[in-house]
């Protein structure tokens, strides 16, 4: 255990260049932005829109720098904790990935099928991902969620929900 | 005089059946949400947004002032039933509080915190009464230069927040800053960073992001270090408080409100520092100083006191001048301009009617809270249990449903995606997201003031700086972003000195 420790250390440190490499890379694309815009000033407005984003991309760029060398002294950021989070354990990938998945079933077929379908698939989909094996239990849940909500917030708040192809049933 | 009419006309809005029932069902959801493991009070408005889309403002702001105090008590009670808390304001309500309700005394450690959140919240709220109408009338006095330099301030408050890397936290601003520039330039009509989405045109809407980097964020987060079990809740009756109890109670609960409400209302407060600072009196000036570490109840009712105090000052500065200071507060301004409500000095001006309304209902919310929460405590220890997958699926369920309803356009799901596994990276890499919310909010606030303070000068750079009041605050920011430079010197002498005396 004690001579696993500092290889787990080594290697969150060189995930932290990846963050750095991050931040480089959305200063780069401000600034490329910004040079594209047409220099418009007058004078209600002496400096126009192009300044700031280009003051930003540079200090994007700085930080960047800074921030590898804090890591590179041995600098590193302090996880969260929470109440349900196990700080010790590694990053789950399968969970995270199945959970980004059915966010993605969710927006590709909110608009053709609806929310009533679509939000239901979401609640299963995720409570799948987090571990719940049960099924049957899990889809009725869902499906009470995506309909009180459907009936409550977009027939009874008028909130923004698509009823999709169960358009006329709701 | 003027704004004691204002006050009672607030009532007066406040206090029809609907509206009652609107603060009722504001402090209850507000509450429960709250409890919910995992869910701090920023994410409990985040997630609770929708369900005010349907209402008029002035409604939807009395179920504001509810959700805010449900969702700060809520998430006490989890800190105390529980341990290990999820927001930094309640890590020393943790300390003490779960020690008492191992010892068996949840019931006092809940009732003193209660009462003591009752408290004060209501003379927080006093205080907010008082001052907000006079930093109103001092900030009409200021011009765009100064302005600019209060958005500073705001931004080096948020970025050197006690104990946490600067650098990780001027990464997070700057990220904040550059999604706030996303859309059409509203002086001159130039599309920034939108790379020809037309949806893109109007920018990234705050809710979504706040949303994403809150709710969705946290919960792909947990979701990927899940423990395995739970945490033990302890179970609990109706809070109570014996004689002694309150005799060491009362005056903990006045020392943290005194210590929260001014710290809160600085422009570059918090949370944290005065709750640290009321359990490190407390800790000196407590009787039974040998009950701290093992449940002393001074170390529940002060810090618990000092974080409600804290909340309601910063609504100073969130309403008299439109800076967030914490993420709570930056939802609800979130919030206020998808209403097209603009916070800041003219806000009591033109909307008085809305203001007073939700002054009124803090009131009002707060003595609810009280009367709600001593009896149903044990049924919301019961919603600790919630089975986690349920827990964090319907955290996802309802901030895709939240985000999508801002705009009903899928590509608000895509940013939401894209924000939360930001939110996700940046937990993991100890990125705090207090700057980046912050910074998108308040980030084309300080481009349109320094623009405009160009404006005045005919460009000349120095009309940026102008005026004594900014100098003022620019000292202050130096002071802050230097503050760890001179402290180390300060060390660095004071072990000189050690070595010294220690050598000879």
């Amino acid at each position: 255990m004690s001579t696993a420790e500092p290889q787990v250390e080594t290697r969150r440190d060189r995930w932290q260049y990846g963050v750095c490499g991050f931040l480089a890379v959305v200063g780069v694309l401000v600034i490329t932005d910004a040079a594209r815009i047409r220099h418009i000033a007058n004078s209600n407005d002496p400096i126009g829109p192009k300044p700031v984003p280009i003051v930003l991309g540079a200090l994007l760029l700085l930080i960047a720098v800074l921030y590898a060398v804090d890591v590179a002294r041995g600098g590193t950021g302090e996880a969260e904790a929470g109440e349900d989070v196990d700080a010790t354990s590694p990053v789950d990938w399968r969970t995270v990935l199945l959970l980004v998945g059915a966010f993605v079933v969710n927006l590709a077929l909110i608009e053709p099928l609806g929310w009533v379908i679509s939000g239901g698939l979401l609640f299963w989909g995720s409570a799948f991902a987090l571990g719940s094996r049960h099924h049957i239990r899990n889809l009725f849940i869902a499906a009470a969620l995506s309909l009180t909500t459907f009936y409550a917030f977009a027939i009874g708040l008028g909130v923004n929900l698509p009823a999709g192809v169960l358009q006329g049933i709701l | 005089m003027d704004n004691l009419v204002n006050l009672l006309t607030g009532f007066g809005d406040v206090l029809t059946p609907l509206n009652l029932l609107l603060a009722l069902l504001g402090v209850t959801v507000g509450t429960a949400v709250g409890v919910l493991p995992g869910i701090g009070p920023a994410m409990t408005v985040a997630l609770l947004l929708p369900i005010t889309y349907g209402l008029e403002p002035v409604q939807a702001f009395i179920m504001f002032a509810g959700i805010f105090y449900g969702g700060m008590y809520g998430g006490s009670t989890t800190s105390i039933l529980l341990n290990t808390p999820g927001e930094s304001s309640s890590v020393v309500t943790a300390i003490e509080g779960n020690k008492m309700a191992r010892a068996g005394r949840a019931a006092q450690a809940l009732a003193t915190a209660a009462i003591g959140s009752f408290v004060a919240g209501t003379i927080g709220t006093v205080l907010l009464v008082l001052v907000a109408p006079q930093v109103v009338k001092f900030a009409i006095s200021l011009g765009a230069p100064d302005y600019l330099a209060i958005m500073l301030l705001a931004f080096a408050g948020a970025t050197s927040v006690l104990g946490s890397s600067r650098i990780r936290g001027f990464a997070a601003l700057l990220l904040g800053l550059v999604i706030g520039l996303v859309g059409i330039d509203k002086v001159t009509g130039q599309e920034r960073l939108t790379f020809g989405i037309p949806q893109l045109a109007d920018g990234i809407d705050v809710v979504v992001v706040a949303v994403g980097i809150f709710a969705v964020g946290e919960a792909l987060w947990v979701a990927a270090h899940l423990r395995r079990n739970p945490g033990t809740v302890i179970p609990v009756g109706r809070p109570w408080m014996g004689r002694s109890d309150w005799r060491r109670s009362w005056k903990p609960w006045l020392r943290g409100t005194a210590y929260g409400f001014p710290i809160g209302a600085l422009p570059a407060g918090g949370a944290e520092i005065p709750t640290f600072l009321s359990y490190a009196t407390e800790k000196k000036l407590s009787k039974h100083p040998e009950e701290f570490g093992h449940g002393a109840i001074e170390g529940v009712a002060g810090p618990e006191a000092a974080n409600n105090a804290s909340a309601a000052g910063t609504l100073v500065p969130m309403l008299a001048l439109g800076l967030p200071t914490n993420a709570t507060a930056a939802v609800m301004l979130a919030a206020f301009t998808s209403y097209g409500i603009q916070p800041g000095p003219l806000l009591f001006q033109r909307e008085p009617k809305l203001v007073w309304a939700l002054i009124a209902s803090l009131f009002i919310g707060n003595l609810m809270l009280l009367l709600l929460n001593l009896p149903l405590a044990p049924a919301w220890a019961k919603l600790l249990q919630i089975p986690r997958p349920y827990l964090y699926a319907g955290i996802i369920f309802f901030a895709s449903m939240g985000a999508y309803a801002v705009n009903a356009q899928p590509l608000d799901l895509v940013l939401l995606l894209l924000l939360g596994l930001l939110g996700f990276a940046m937990r993991r890499f100890g990125l705090p997201v207090l700057p980046l919310i912050i910074g998108v909010i308040l980030g084309p606030i300080a481009e349109r003031q320094a623009r405009m303070s160009l404006q005045l000068s005919n460009g000349d750079p120095s009309g940026l700086i102008g005026g004594p009041v900014a100098y003022v605050i620019y000292a202050v920011i130096l002071a802050m972003l230097a503050w760890p430079l001179i402290s180390k010197l300060g060390r660095k002498t004071k072990t000189k000195d050690v070595v010294y005396t220690a050598g000879q």
